[in-house]
């Protein structure tokens, strides 16, 4: 967050739109949905060696009603797929989605009639990371990317655009 | 007496077929006697444990038994080289142990594509209930009087049987029917 001013004793001057991204990307909380070996290596990221907490992932929610981020950890197989385009829907807004490894960036090694090729043709994602799997590290650089982009956000703009929108969607 | 013998002398005219490699023992039973044979082995062989049960498509047996077949006719000069029909293009394996003695059977059928059907022996191992579920999935058979014959790990509205030779590796561009949308 940028302060513009700071004025006598406990003042300071913003932008609203700084202070919702500064809530925002400090408290990313993850939603696991790990499929495969990469589940594996979130897990230890997750875990202290690693200790994704220290981002803001603080809280790994077990239900996609109480996160922000969804870290999508490995294969997705077509029979799969309707599973994780209802867990995204009932996920609140604002929401994030990481795509952790090969298989769930682009099917991997899987080009078979079983393996959804990508989950970015089912759901909107935010940061790819490849790697068969890609190491904790590599999770963690997901998550400052995906900080960065929350921090570069407009939620009070888009949301005017998409009252506009609403209104004259009803005119 | 050896396992060998005692299985010949069980199964009797049952036994199509008995080769052994390296002291593992294969039978194959004929298509229309798998429960009484397979109900023979668990009762007085005592194999009481279904250990595996998956199929087999020869596919490349049979088209190439085909071709030779082809070939044969074409060049009249050479001698025609047929040993029958080919051969019937699934097969069926139940992989039976013995808890008592730890002796294993391997016990084949032969299913042909023109009639994909067997009797289902979950009435014998109530273990064989999901491995003919993933039987007919992958293949296509049917079992004849299984509780429960669903598809076991593709969609139920998946249409082909994706372990045949004849089915594409990538599949044929199936999806799964949606039944909803994001919001």
């Amino acid at each position: 967050m940028k302060f513009q001013a700071i004025q006598g004793e406990g003042w300071l001057l913003t932008k609203a739109e700084q202070l919702i991204n500064w809530g925002r990307s400090r408290s990313p909380w993850p939603f696991p949905y790990g499929t495969a070996c990469c589940g594996i290596e979130l897990m230890c990221a997750l875990a202290s060696g690693y200790d994704m907490a220290r981002f803001g992932a603080e809280r790994v929610a077990f239900t996609p009603r109480q996160c922000d981020v969804l870290i999508e950890a490995g294969t997705i197989t077509k029979k799969m797929v309707p599973v994780l385009k209802r867990i995204y829907a009932q996920m609140a807004e604002p929401k994030w989605v990481i795509a952790v490894g090969a298989c769930a960036c682009s099917g991997g090694v899987f080009r078979t009639y079983s393996t959804q090729q990508g989950i970015g043709s089912i759901i909107p994602v935010d940061v790819y990371i490849p790697g068969c799997p890609p190491r904790p590290e590599g999770i963690l650089y997901a998550l400052l990317k995906l900080i960065d982009k929350i921090e570069a956000d407009h939620p009070l703009y888009k949301q005017r655009r998409k009252v506009v929108e609403a209104l004259e969607a009803a005119k | 007496m050896s396992l060998k013998e005692r299985i010949e002398g069980i199964l009797g005219r049952d036994l199509l077929e008995l080769t052994e490699f390296r002291g593992d023992i294969c039978v194959e039973i004929p298509k229309n006697r798998v429960i009484q044979a397979l109900t023979m082995l668990k009762e007085e062989a005592g194999f009481d444990f279904l250990s595996d049960l998956f199929g087999i498509d020869n596919l490349d047996l049979y088209t190439k038994a085909k071709k030779k077949k082809k070939k044969s006719e074409d060049d009249e000069a050479q001698e025609p080289e047929e040993k029958g029909p080919p051969p019937p293009r699934f097969e069926v394996i139940y992989l039976l142990l013995s808890l008592s003695t730890n002796e294993r059977v391997m016990v084949k059928v032969r299913v042909p594509e023109d009639d994909l059907e067997l009797p289902s022996i979950t009435g014998l191992w109530r273990a064989a209930n999901w491995p003919e579920r993933e039987v007919f999935d992958m293949f296509g058979v049917r079992f004849k009087g299984h509780p429960n014959l669903r598809r076991l790990l593709m969609w139920d509205e998946f249409q082909d049987h994706p372990l045949r030779k004849d089915y594409p590796l990538e599949g044929k561009g199936e999806e799964r029917h949606l039944n909803y949308d994001i919001a």
